[in-house]
């Protein structure tokens, strides 16, 4: 790092391209660590598959797919005599009981997967961060109320929760993100980065951003949060799997207001009756693999983050 | 107590118990006296050594000055440009402007400073959160000091996080941190214990060199006599959470008047084999001061302990000539 100057140099470089520049640095080195693990490439593949499958949708609507027959939720071919029809050159993995095609439905639906996963991610770990770090910096009575919410999420059954709420109420994409990333799981999450925050809140450097005159707001965000975020992506990656999963069964027993989803797609075979007809597999198969797959993808991102961040995992 | 002009810091009958068994619903069953009834004045430049066993309350005594932790009695005056200030009941506002007269250096340079900060980050912090002066300033005002702590050139230290960077070095940072808003008074808390041998003369080196040039005034916490006697221009003798001798460190060192001194005296190894030194003997271990008995605390271990120790409170820090103080009923 040579090329840095000090202000009164000519060469001097202003601070922000310091901070992009180390920032950069660190993002080389965690990838070089996170490229090592050929599991968490391989989820990380996956997961730009799944990527570019629900980017191409809009793109062969507006191209090659004439929206009336392919449209994921309206379209109709009338030139098949009887739906569902199994896979062909115009419908490659066929039509579903509806007369309306599976494989864009699949990809129309993949773009809610992700939003539905990220938002209810970010709003886990939001509150069990805020949670965790507030908890055990401030201990005392705050730690004992906050860790009684925590056990209460713990417990709660979650599920049967969201049953009842979508029989209550019109259940959408972003209210279900919302319900899922405020009931799912906080609470274990909360608990191990209150874990992480009690070993930060007793070191040394603490003490010394208070006698530097810090408050409570800069102690808590310039020195617990960002020792506490590595823990806090990571455990998103597994929130993201258990939304999937959640919205997969809540669509399948059709208690979602979503007007397309892989959950709803398993619906649709199974009302029709197909979900036990192996000559149907066109039905079933595209939307559980593709659940399994991006679940697994999470999941596998998760494992190998784990080994960025938890240093005793990694293997030398 | 006459008060001259020279003295920054005047504590005053200063105590810290914490209580033992504490819950949220419950009740403290007993204290642990970590400080109790300190009387201690530093003055301005000076160099005050604090030493004493493990457990003693050395730390403790620190914490307060830096008002880390709050005292549950006595005042500590502060001489600023306002006048004399006591800072022992100081909040909010007046708190955090006390805080740019006050710093600490913490024992262990590898976990005084945040590892996800930039070495930059976290010299200029005290600035920052005091908002004082501008980015610019800061940055110039950072390599200045990071130069002048040896760390040449900064612009090579500037951006280095501190796991990049040696025991020895992260110490000078810690120590261009605790200088960067000029303070008056720095508490050094064991500052070079966890030092290699070969890079602690330099770092007690510069202290000493920094102290001479921006006028600092220091509480040097350690258990080591030989730095006390290097750094130290009086030494104060801490034994559970009391002040049992205080004087010029050479008077402390060559005629120690208490019997808990004259024992720590002869603990120290001397590096020459044909000397013989008559053993002192202090009976029993390190002990913790939980509720401890109204009289000298000395008594358990004292080889001079008698009717008047027992029947007395601890003894009081009584002038034995030429400003050299010692707590004992037998001298
Ligand atoms: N936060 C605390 N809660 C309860 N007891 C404490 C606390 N901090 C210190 N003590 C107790 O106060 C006494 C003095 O501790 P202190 O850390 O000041 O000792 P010290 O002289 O710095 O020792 P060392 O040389 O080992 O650093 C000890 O008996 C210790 O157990
Ligand atoms: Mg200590």
């Amino acid at each position: 790092m040579s090329t840095i100057s000090s202000p009164v140099d000519a060469t001097y470089i202003p601070l922000w391209r310091v901070r992009l520049r180390l920032f950069w640095r660190a993002v080389k080195t965690n990838w070089a660590m996170f490229a090592e693990n050929p599991i968490g490439l391989f989820g990380l593949g996956l997961i730009i598959f799944f990527g570019l499958f629900a980017l191409a949708h809009p793109i062969l609507i507006s191209t090659v797919w004439e929206a009336k027959i392919y449209d994921p939720v309206n379209g109709f071919d009338i030139e098949i005599p009887y739906h569902p029809s199994p896979p062909s050159a115009k419908h490659l993995l066929g039509t579903d009981p509806m007369g309306r095609d599976v494989l864009s439905q699949l990809m129309f639906s993949t773009r809610y997967e992700f939003a539905l996963g990220m938002i209810s991610a970010i709003v886990t770990v939001l509150i069990a961060t805020s949670i965790g770090a507030i908890a055990a910096y401030y201990g005392g009575i705050t730690d004992i109320l906050l860790m009684r919410i925590v056990d209460l999420v713990i417990m709660i059954p979650y599920l049967p929760i969201l049953i009842v709420m979508s029989a209550l109420m019109r259940v959408g994409m972003i209210e279900l993100a919302l319900f899922i990333g405020i009931l799912s799981g906080f609470g274990g999450t909360a608990i191990v980065i209150k874990s992480q925050a009690l070993t930060v809140k007793v070191k040394p450097y603490i003490e010394a951003a208070r006698i530097s005159g810090g408050g409570d707001f800069h102690i808590i965000f310039t020195h617990m949060v960002p020792n506490l975020l590595p823990i806090a992506l990571l455990y998103m990656m597994f929130v993201v799997t258990g939304a999937i999963f959640s919205e997969a069964v809540l669509s399948f027993f059709g208690l979602t207001e979503i007007d397309m989803s892989w959950g709803l797609m398993i619906n649709t075979t199974q009302v029709f009756g197909y979900i036990m007809r192996f000559d149907a597999w066109y039905l079933l198969l595209p939307a559980s693999l593709a659940i399994t797959l991006l679940c697994a993808a999470f999941y596998m991102v998760g494992r190998a983050l784990d080994e960025v961040v938890n240093p005793r995992l990694r293997e030398r | 107590m006459t008060q001259d002009n020279n003295t920054l810091v005047d504590v005053q009958n200063l105590s810290k118990l914490f209580p033992i068994g504490q819950g949220v619903f419950k009740q403290a069953e007993s204290f642990v006296h970590a400080v109790s009834g300190v009387n201690l004045k530093i003055k301005r430049g000076e160099s005050v050594g604090l030493v004493g066993e493990s457990g003693c309350g050395k730390t403790t005594t620190g914490k307060l000055l830096t008002r880390l932790i709050d005292p549950s009695e006595g005042n500590i005056f502060l001489d600023t440009d306002e006048g004399r200030v006591d800072i022992a009941h100081m909040r909010g506002k007046e708190m955090k402007i006390f805080r740019r007269r006050v710093q600490m250096i913490f024992q262990d340079p590898y976990e005084s400073m945040n590892p996800r900060l930039t070495i930059y980050d976290t010299v200029a912090e005290p600035l920052n959160v005091q908002g004082i002066g501008t980015v610019a300033e800061r940055e110039a005002r950072v390599s200045d000091l990071l130069e002048t702590v040896g760390l040449t050139p900064a612009s090579s230290f500037l951006f280095r996080y501190p796991h990049e960077l040696s025991g020895g070095q992260r110490q000078r940072v810690a120590i261009a941190r605790a200088l960067v808003i000029n303070p008056d008074f720095v508490v050094a808390d064991e500052p070079t214990s966890m030092l290699d041998v070969s890079v602690r003369t330099g770092v007690m080196h510069l202290m000493q060199d920094l102290a001479d040039r921006f006028g600092v005034t220091y509480l040097y916490i350690t258990h080591d006599l030989a730095v006390a006697r290097y750094m130290c221009d009086r030494i104060a003798v801490m034994y559970l959470g009391k002040i049992v001798e205080i004087g010029n460190t050479e008077d402390v060192l060559q005629h120690p008047k208490h019997p808990y001194t004259k024992a720590l005296l002869s603990a120290v190894p001397v590096p020459d084999p044909t000397y013989t030194r008559e053993p002192i003997l202090i009976k029993g271990g390190i002990s913790r001061p939980v509720d401890p008995e109204p009289r000298c605390r000395f008594y358990d271990r004292c080889p001079l302990a008698d009717k008047i120790c027992e029947g007395n409170d601890h003894p009081p820090l009584e002038d034995q000539g030429g400003g050299h103080l010692a707590a004992c009923y037998h001298i």
